[in-house]
């Protein structure tokens, strides 16, 4: 059957056949690297116009709808204006800071790549602190975040920046005890072995309730860490006019939300792998013909399927709500989310000591 | 007590957002409820309400024939000296001189389509028109002259 | 600390907001002192939009005048006319027929419904929510389909003329009214559910902005915003033109002083509007729309002053008249700018996104404010 780890496996053995190691391994790095930016690109297309249509139909409207099929390479004409466009840089700015913050934002979006299982046996990296290496990356994306905000000396950014500050550093908390409420039913912080232990059925069901509240938990916690509404304060548009990149342009700006695009698409392959079983098919019980016809279906489109679900219902999230103020912020995070998760977490250890779960 | 208040707090406000949800979850299915108007495209079924103040126009009939008799009270009706009326002295067949258009000019661009001309002409020389896509490359072709050259008053119109 | 406020600091924040900004809808421009995210000190300022409209009033004759007056407070133009051709009529001592009275009324709490659907979608709006803005525009779409039609104008009708109305109803006008009844009635409750009943937003707005009733009458407030705070001051109520004395009606209060309350208000004043519709729309009188007036009107020499109640509070037009063909003088009363003046006594001590709300709450139109 085709599928991805075998065309991986195909390149690899033809690759070692013909150069001799350290080449090979130059050349499948190199392919590796191209392969995470054409990801890139394809992703920041995808979900660009996926958010414009969703948002579109949700408002009662049709959406883009001129260029190309159906308005399918709206993005790409996008993309080609964004590349056009002047890069400005503000002459008060600081410009060594102003032009990096933009480029950490992606660097930081590309690390997180690393661990991914895409596929089954599909995985760049598969480190065995896997999970720990994605939260404590994705926090660093908060650095670009006050780069961008201070070096651009505009008094709208540098708020947007801290109250971005505050709010990732906040819900990396709550997100934190989230996924280590899996990491105990699991027992393992690599992700190939949570996406292994799946095999009989995703943690969301296996897990009882406390599983259930895990995964909502996660899913707000993210949403926050991704500064998308009602989260998105960082940004907040009738406060702040554009928040911390109010003073970006062209293709920076692109790049900042190129990276929003690709942090949420992380965060939902998380969430997909620590909830959703990852590429896991979705199997019932004892009904060996339904299971049968599940496992025929790859498990790369499990795998983005049950990603792209995740990313639909933050977009949900996006366009029904409205923004809450900052310290209503911080007070759902310290007030309500902290203190569940860590009941939660205290549940979810006694159901994984006792070995009530499935 | 103390939970039990905490807990009835966390379920109703999670339940306002599901509900919230639900709302625009039915939007999102719901195709059919969809308003957009494509408007170029929809230019030939696009329809405007019969009464829509676009822009001041003159009818004429098939003879080249207008019920305009010049006698200015939609230029002093105009709140914005849209209008101008410029008069000149016919010579009827009987020899008479008569009081008669030479032109009507009229400023679109100054005016508000406030229809106060309209209602105030007393032969009802002059009417509003449905159009409304009035943009131009230069401003002078928004100057235009009401009656068609060549026109006269209609037999019978004083 | 509380004397503190109002002075700037070392280490104070100034920022400008307007006058383009997002959250001003309009050329407003506030000068924001800011401790971290507290406010300290707002001071609004006013200009960008001055057309001069009381000075162009002056040299237009009393028909030419009335349509300068849609373009004060955009969102309810009828019920500016309303309020010109009422106090001209005054001045005249012209009867308005009982027709023209019962068109008028319509258009006017049909105006009110335009101008509070937008409202509530911009008040979303400027909290985040994107949504309710298209679902409220769906249902203000209909309100300008039913002017367009009748009046030929979606924004600046210029349909009050003194004496009566500019043009009778078109013969849709009915079944499109009960059209639209109907459409807000299965509609509303959406509103509901999307942002009155949302956690967030009731987090947002409640407590937010308070304005006591002593507040509300000092600084002169009117309409919704003091309506808010509990004080009656519906003009419809308390000084009835047209045939409001006639009509069952409730004037909306509310208790809790804050932008949750000024928010309820609207949204039920939307309710009220709907009933006075119903109520009218199948007995609209036979008769004439417009009243016999001279083509030159000539006011006497005296002054004259006329209240409504328009979407955003009590508008006064005063007209001094010395017997000639144009007014010597007028001045509107404008309900924007003694609601803007709150603006500072409100939003002191909270929060940068609070302004917003507040703001929003306040439903400013910004050409009504500066004229």
């Amino acid at each position: 059957m085709w599928s991805l780890s075998q065309i991986a496996g195909s390149i690899h053995e033809w690759l070692s056949t013909t150069f001799n190691p350290t080449i090979a391994l130059i050349l499948e790095m190199v392919i590796a690297g191209v392969a995470i930016i054409g990801l890139f690109a394809v992703l920041g297309l995808v979900l660009v116009i996926m958010e414009r249509k969703v948002a579109a139909w949700i408002q009662i409207r049709l959406g883009p709808n001129r260029v190309g099929p159906k308005g399918l390479l709206q993005s790409a004409a996008d993309t080609v204006k964004l590349l056009v466009k002047e890069g400005m840089t503000p002459d008060g700015a600081d410009k060594f800071l102003f032009n990096l913050a933009p480029f950490v934002a992606m660097i930081v979006a590309m690390l997180l790549m690393a661990p991914i299982a895409f596929a089954k046996d599909f995985q760049l990296w598969d480190l065995n602190i896997g999970v720990l290496y994605v939260s404590s990356v994705s926090s660093i994306m908060v650095i670009s975040i006050l780069m961008a905000g201070w070096s651009s000396n505009n008094k709208y950014s540098l708020m947007g920046a801290m109250r971005s500050g505050a709010q990732i550093v906040s819900y990396e908390l709550s997100a934190g005890l989230a996924i280590l409420s899996i990491v105990v039913l699991t027992g393992s912080l690599q992700i190939s072995e949570i996406v292994q232990s799946q095999a009989n059925g995703w943690w969301l069901f296996k897990g009882h309730i406390p599983a259930i509240i895990a995964f909502v938990i996660f899913m707000i916690a993210v949403t926050a860490e991704t500064n998308r509404a009602p989260f998105d304060l960082a940004e907040a548009e009738s406060e702040l006019t554009a928040g911390f990149h109010t003073e970006y342009s062209g293709m920076k700006f692109a790049l900042f939300f190129l990276s929003e695009y690709v942090n949420v698409f992380i965060v939902c392959a998380i969430g997909a792998t620590l909830f959703l079983g990852g590429w896991m098919p979705f199997h019932i019980g004892n009904w060996e013909a339904f299971n049968h016809i599940m496992d025929y279906i790859p498990s790369s489109i499990w795998f983005f399927g049950k990603t792209f679900f995740l990313i639909f219902l933050i977009m949900w999230f996006r366009w029904t709500f409205p923004r809450l103020r900052i310290d209503q912020l911080l007070n759902l995070e310290w007030k309500y989310l902290l203190p569940i998760s860590m009941v939660n977490l205290l549940l979810m250890t006694a159901l994984a000591i006792l070995g009530w779960h499935f | 007590m103390f939970l039990k208040d905490y807990i009835k707090e966390v379920y109703g406000a999670v339940k306002s957002l599901v509900v919230g949800m639900r709302r625009t979850g039915y939007y999102f299915t719901h195709h059919k409820e969809i308003i957009t108007e494509q408007y170029p495209d929809n230019r030939a079924t696009l329809k405007l309400a019969d009464r829509f103040k676009g822009e001041v126009v003159m009818p004429h009939d098939e003879n080249n024939e207008h019920r305009c008799t010049g006698c200015t009270a939609c230029e002093l009706a105009c709140p914005n000296g849209t209008i101008k009326v410029v008069t000149k002295f016919d010579i009827t067949p009987e020899g008479k001189k008569k009081k008669a258009i030479d032109k009507l000019v009229y400023h679109l661009e100054l005016c508000t389509m406030c229809n106060l001309c309209v209602t105030a002409c007393p032969s009802d020389a002059i009417k509003m028109a449905q159009t409304f896509e009035h943009s131009v490359y230069d401003r002078s072709k928004l100057t235009k002259i009401l009656n068609n050259p060549g026109s006269k008053i209609m037999e019978g119109v004083e | 600390m509380v004397e503190e406020l109002g002075k700037t600091m070392e280490g104070d924040l100034i920022i400008n907001v307007g006058p383009q900004h997002p959250a001003t809808h309009g050329v407003l421009h506030l000068v924001i002192t800011l401790n971290g995210e507290t406010i300290k000190n707002v001071e609004p300022h006013l200009g960008y939009i001055h057309r001069s409209i009381e000075k162009m009033s002056e040299s237009l004759t009393y028909r030419q005048f009335i349509y300068v007056t849609s373009r004060m407070d955009y969102l309810s133009a009828h019920i500016n006319n309303h309020a010109c051709a009422l106090c001209v009529e005054k001045g005249l001592q012209v009867e308005v027929p009982a027709r023209a009275q019962v068109i008028r009324v319509l258009m006017d709490e049909l105006t009110r419904i335009a101008s509070h659907e937008l409202w509530w979608g911009a008040m979303a709006m400027d909290l985040g929510a994107l949504t309710p803005f298209f679902y409220a525009f769906r249902e203000r779409e209909t309100i300008n389909e039913i002017m367009e039609e009748t009046c030929g104008a979606r924004l600046t009708m210029n349909y009050m003329v003194p004496g009566g109305v500019l043009q009778d109803l078109h013969p849709d006008f009915q079944r499109k009214v009960k059209e639209f009844i109907q459409l807000y009635k299965r509609k509303i409750h959406e509103y509901d559910e999307l942002v009155t009943g949302n956690i967030i937003f009731q987090n947002r707005m409640k407590g937010v902005g308070y304005l006591s009733p002593e507040d509300a009458i000092s600084y002169g407030c009117s309409g919704p915003v003091t309506r808010g705070s509990g004080v009656r001051s519906d003009v419809r109520k308390i000084y009835p033109y047209e045939i409001y004395d006639k009509l069952e009606f409730d004037e909306v209060l509310e208790t809790g002083c804050d932008s949750f309350a000024r928010y309820l208000v609207r949204v039920r004043e939307m309710e009220q509007s709907v009933r006075i519709i119903e109520q009218l729309i199948d007995n609209i009188p036979e008769g004439d729309y417009q009243a016999k007036t001279k083509a030159v009107l000539k006011l006497p020499k005296g002054e004259f002053y006329q209240r409504v109640e328009t979407a955003r509070g009590e508008l006064g037009v005063y007209i001094v008249s010395e017997g000639g063909t144009t007014p010597y003088r007028i001045k509107y009363r404008s309900p924007g700018f003694s609601n803007l003046s709150v603006l500072n006594k409100i939003a002191t001590g909270s929060k940068l996104g609070d302004l917003v709300a507040m703001m929003g709450t306040l439903d400013l139109v910004i050409p009504d404010i500066d004229r």
